[in-house]
């Protein structure tokens, strides 16, 4: 068991409640659903999970077309009309034609995987709807051959969404569920140490106080968010930029410098400069 | 141990199910949670709640249970219900009448007295029995009431509402059962989409005949489906005004997101019941009126009618003329409904009022004869009837 736990990583760093939410899904072997802003490091979840546990991970990216079918098998019954005509002997084998899925791969796994079903909202209305029995029971039919096909080891699913859909109801009970909240501003300067580790200690404090103060401005239509950050500071590393600089001479009144890296919003940089413009007229230095 | 918690969670309004409990319980086997009550904090919420609107109730029944302060709920209970209702009463209430309630005292001092009042009712009538027809009049006097049929404003369906919200049963249904939402939205959707594609097979489907001829080993098997009817042409009439604005906001979405399905999809609003004007722009409801006639003249008989309301109201506006609570109507609202029918012959009521309360009233009866039963609730079984009666 010792090994099983889940506690972060090296690069990684996962609050107590979201371990116990992995340790619990990973424990009794049901899929965990994993919910919160983008950029909050959600589909990394799944890959840190197998890196720190040491399982092969297998990952399935939702589309808006995607069928659950998709991810079991699909029949590739155009390869096998094209076989006929050319009087392939395969033709007559219909397993020869049928192409394997990701949750397929994953359930044929020697050693217990991690199959991350990345964005299922993105999918149509009824797509959770259809994996039910696959999820529970982790296993599934493959009519052209009449063969079961059953998981080798259960793997531990993590399923991410952005909440583009609602979920139903029968397949959320069958999963645990954590929303991973914005980092506050401890575990944020925890975030950006593993992520670079040689940053100077008055760096990482005023350019998190200016990115938190970005993320305070009213009416963003996008805020900011971790990965956002960590660009950030890539950028001002890279540009050498001294704290001093963001700080500014008065800390209410200054525009970060690179600030482009943390608004991906044309409306919201606008949005931005008219506060800043309209603060600085009104606290003339 | 944690059934009792459990049912406060449902007390409370979340919707956790059986299978998730014996997750928790079964997750506490395995020795999860430890022996700290962190852990048990951590574990119980990624078990038991799935939806992160409801985090923050699960925090305060949490607190509450474990703390064993069962006040916290009764909290929970009440001020929901208060906000929503005063939000509804905001809606439906004119400036006039909002002006009454200020020299009653104010909406607060109404609102304690309509509840000490209720929490009587409520004992007395425990059977289950319906008191809320009968006692319309006296409590709710300050806000308008009907002496002998006089009709002021919503009065009828806004006590209604206001019993419905302080009965915490209630309250729960309007909680976890909203009859459409967004995802039953959708799938309704899929209901007009299947009535707007009907027709006979009689186009050859490309994509699916190389698909099963490549199936059956390059063995020719010709597939057909239906054309794509647009055919089909909608005329949506909806009542607007109080109670119903929020089902009318919904069946508004939900139509013109089926927009593209229909051929056309035309919507007037009426107040109540039809008489001879109706209008398509809410706000300029007294100036730009639609005569009737002209619509029925407008539109051919090909088009589909489709009501849209709570049909509750008094008798009068249905059955004589001059019983319209807006103006003066030369002929029985019930008139103009039969033109209406005679020229559109395929016509449904959705309803969104539930379907067990249409007994206890009259006027939905006497919608009910005069659609010769075509009426149906908004949800997705009503909706998927109401379509196939419009075939």
């Amino acid at each position: 068991m010792a090994n099983d736990r889940f506690t972060g990583t090296s690069s990684y760093i996962a609050t107590e409640d979201l371990t116990m939410a992995v340790n619990a899904a990973v424990t009794l072997q049901r899929p965990i659903l994993v919910k919160g802003e983008p950029g909050t490091g959600k589909t990394q979840l799944a890959i840190e999970v197998a890196e720190s546990l040491g399982r092969p991970l297998y990952e399935w990216h939702i589309k808006s077309t995607t069928k659950a079918q998709q991810g079991l098998y699909e029949y590739d019954a155009v390869a096998r009309l094209r076989d006929s005509q050319l009087g392939d002997d395969k033709v007559h084998d219909i397993s020869n034609y049928i192409v394997r899925g990701k949750v397929w791969e994953a359930f044929e796994s020697e050693e217990q995987p991690v199959l991350l079903i990345d964005e299922i909202d993105k999918a149509d209305i009824e797509f959770p709807n259809d994996l039910l029995q696959e999820l529970d029971r982790m296993e599934f039919f493959v009519y052209e051959t009449k063969k079961l096909v059953s998981a080798k080891h259960r793997p531990i699913i993590v399923i991410t969404s952005n909440n583009e859909k609602e979920l139903p109801d029968a397949f959320l009970r069958r999963c645990f569920f954590h929303y991973i909240k914005f980092p506050d501003q401890e575990t944020m300067s925890q975030i950006v140490d593993v992520h670079f580790p040689g940053l100077k200690k008055e760096l990482l404090s005023e350019a998190l106080n200016a990115f938190y103060k970005v993320r305070d401005v009213r009416g963003l239509k996008k805020k900011p968010s971790t990965s956002e950050l960590l660009d950030w500071i890539k950028l001002l590393l890279a540009e050498d930029i001294p704290p001093e600089a963001l700080r500014g001479e008065n800390s209410s009144n200054a525009i970060p410098p690179l600030y482009g890296a943390l608004l991906k919003n044309e409306q919201d940089v606008h949005l931005f400069e008219q506060l800043v413009f309209l603060d600085r007229r009104n606290n003339p230095q | 141990m944690l059934i009792p918690f459990f049912y406060m969670l449902r007390e409370g309004g979340m919707k956790t199910s059986v299978t998730e409990l014996l997750t928790l319980h079964e997750a506490l086997q395995a020795g999860l949670a430890g022996q700290s009550v962190d852990d048990f904090y951590f574990l119980a919420r990624a078990a038991l709640v799935k939806d992160e609107s409801h985090l923050d109730r699960f925090d305060r029944i949490f607190g509450a249970y474990f703390k064993g302060v069962d006040d916290s709920l009764s909290d929970l209970m009440q001020d929901i219900p208060e906000e929503w209702l005063r939000r509804q009463a905001e809606l439906s209430l004119s400036e006039e009448e909002r002006a009454l309630i200020e020299s009653m005292g104010g909406f607060d001092e109404l609102m304690k007295a309509l509840q000490e009042r209720l929490d009587e009712q409520d004992e007395r009538h425990e059977g289950g029995n319906k008191w809320i027809g009968t006692a319309g009049t006296s409590p709710f006097g300050a806000y308008g009431f009907n002496p002998e049929g006089v009709r002021i404003g919503q009065e009828g369906s806004r006590n209604r509402s206001a019993v419905k919200v302080w009965d915490k049963r209630e309250y729960r249904d309007l909680d976890d059962s909203v009859e459409l939402g967004t995802r039953n939205i959708k799938v309704a959707l899929r209901r007009l989409r299947k009535f707007a594609r009907e027709g006979a097979a009689d186009q050859l489907d490309l994509d699916d005949t190389i698909d099963k001829t490549a199936r059956n080993a390059g063995l020719l098997d010709i597939r057909m489906i239906p054309e794509r009817h647009n055919a089909v042409k909608v005329l949506l009439c909806l009542d607007i005004g109080g109670s119903m604005d929020d089902h009318v906001r919904i069946c508004e979405e939900m139509f013109s997101a089926a927009r593209s399905e229909f051929k056309h999809l035309e919507y007037f609003y009426f107040h109540n019941f039809v008489y001879e004007n109706m209008w398509k722009d809410n706000r300029r409801r007294q100036s730009e009126k639609t005569s009737t006639l002209d619509i029925t003249h407008k539109y051919a008989s090909d088009y589909k009618l489709v009501f849209v309301g709570d049909a509750t109201m008094s008798p009068y506006e249905i059955a004589y003329p001059g019983g319209s609570v807006e103006h003066w109507n030369e002929e029985a609202g019930a008139v103009w409904m039969q033109r209406l029918l005679r020229t559109y012959p395929k016509a449904i009521w959705l309803n969104p009022e539930p379907q067990a309360r249409w007994d206890y009233t009259p006027s939905v009866k006497l919608v009910r004869d005069l659609m010769d039963d075509r009426m149906y609730p908004l949800t997705i079984a009503g909706l998927d009837d109401g379509i196939r009666s419009l075939r």
